[in-house]
């Protein structure tokens, strides 16, 4: 029976002998926990900022993810392990890695009411006022990071309620279900607003990302809602649910104190969005999915996704950089996601690659001659902003016609 | 003889149906293939979601 299918096409991950893994995967269930650390830096920057009178302690958080993270990345460098088939089926279903999830949301609304509390009841410059709202973006940044992870445990009650609620601090209430039937879906063609294409900048980029995503997902969720009998205007839309969580703490925040949360909120919200730009960016920048003769896409392959296997990082992020085990295995838990030999990578982790990006013309210095290199100079096989095609063909294209 | 009962699963990351009366001819699975019977490294056509993320709908 087996012989007459195609066979699975998905490059299999790295193996390392287990004597190479144990200590740091061990150690490794530990420092998911200390990450945890990290949501609460907003505490112990409004904390010195009160004590101290200083508002620049308020920038803390937001630099400390961006610098911090790169430098350690520098120092701790790549993660060589990948856990064994056995440890697979031994850690992968393990409560405490769901725990440290579920403390983590929490922690960064908690984190968000400090930081709102700290800037309206003591008096900063609006410099320091910024640097809390980008602090607090942060932990709305984190937050769709947490939704992302949860939100792909689509038969975990708990987990799906936990996604919603982490989503909520950016009102990216429809990211669940635009990333799970959208984008997984669509990853690494034209049609997917979420793959970015070569030559195409992330203030470009966002602008098609964020109103695609959004209507993507409203009319997935419209789709489901009717197959199920139901009105897409009621509390069973999973988007309308979500932004009512917004909306209520949103309120709240502007009614506890004051309307300074208007900024505030603008701001971390904005931030919310433009950090998953950000990811969407760079995770599958240029990389296309070539179309077979059946006029389908091939398979997303571990090569449709640049991955970054830096320690630090990946540890902040929940193995998000592991992106191409991701689409291989889209619910399999954090936890257990391995890196792989042969795939695209990035030269430092996403904070890093999130601040190139910010520069067109430095990201494209970067990366397009690494597309180049992905597609052995076949600029047909990229996924290409049709503006920047002339462009990029008469630099890097090198099949002959 | 009595017609076959099909059933059909459900990717549940990218939603994508497989229906076992229909197969999945573009792949080279014939039409009323049992779920069961298609490979375990058989992946989603779509999603390249496992085949262990498919659950039966009906």
């Amino acid at each position: 029976m087996a012989n007459k299918f195609e066979p699975n096409m998905l490059a299999t991950a790295r193996a390392n002998s287990p004597a190479d893994n144990s200590t740091w995967l061990t150690s490794k269930k530990y420092c998911y926990a200390l990450s945890l650390v990290v949501l609460l830096l907003p505490l112990l920057s409004a904390y010195f900022a009160v004590t101290n009178n200083q508002g620049l302690w308020l920038w803390l958080p937001f630099i400390f993810i961006y610098a911090g993270i790169t430098l350690l990345d520098k120092v701790f460098g790549d993660d060589e392990s990948n856990p064994s088939e056995a440890m697979v089926e031994e850690i992968k279903n393990q409560a405490y890695y769901k725990i440290i999830l579920f403390i983590a949301v929490p922690l960064l609304w908690l984190s968000v009411i400090v930081l709102a509390y700290v800037i309206t009841h003591y008096e900063w410059s609006w410099f320091s006022f910024l640097g809390a709202a980008l602090s607090a973006g942060i932990m709305a940044a984190t937050g769709v990071n947490l939704g992302h992870e949860l939100g792909h445990k689509v038969n975990d009650n708990a987990q799906q309620l936990a996604a919603q609620l982490a989503l909520a601090l950016s009102g990216y209430g429809h990211f669940v279900i635009e990333h799970n039937k959208g984008h997984h879906k669509d990853v690494a063609t034209p049609e997917d607003p979420a793959s970015s294409r070569m030559g195409e900048s992330i203030y470009k980029f966002a602008q098609r990302e964020i109103p695609g995503a959004f209507r993507r997902a409203r009319a997935l969720e419209a789709a489901r809602l009717q197959r199920l009998g139901k009105s897409p205007w009621s509390v069973h839309n999973e988007i309308i649910q979500t932004a009512l969580i917004t909306l209520t703490a949103y309120v709240l925040l502007i009614a506890f104190f004051g309307p300074l949360m208007i900024p505030f909120l603008a701001i971390v919200a904005a931030y919310g969005y433009w950090a998953l730009s950000s990811a969407n960016y760079i995770e599958h920048y240029g990389l296309l999915r070539q179309k077979e003769a059946s006029g389908r896409y091939e398979r997303c392959k571990p090569q449709h996704s640049w991955n970054s296997n830096h320690k630090v990082s990946n540890l902040f992020l929940l193995h998000l950089q592991r992106h191409s085990d991701h689409h291989a295995h889209p619910t399999r838990a954090y936890q257990v996601l391995r890196d792989y030999n042969n795939v695209p990578k990035l030269h430092a982790g996403y904070p890093w690659m999130y601040i190139l990006a910010l520069f067109p013309n430095i990201w494209f210095s970067i990366m397009d001659p690494k597309i180049a290199d992905w597609a052995q100079g076949d600029m047909h096989k990229v996924n290409m902003d049709p503006q920047a095609k002339d462009d990029r063909f008469r630099r890097y294209h090198r099949i002959a016609q | 003889m009595p017609e076959p009962s099909y059933h059909q699963y459900c990717c549940i990351t990218c939603g994508l149906i497989y229906d076992e009366a229909l197969g999945f001819p573009d792949e080279g699975i014939p039409a009323g293939t049992r779920f069961a019977d298609i490979p375990d490294d058989w992946t989603c056509p779509d999603c390249s979601a496992s085949k262990s993320d498919f659950e039966l709908v009906n």
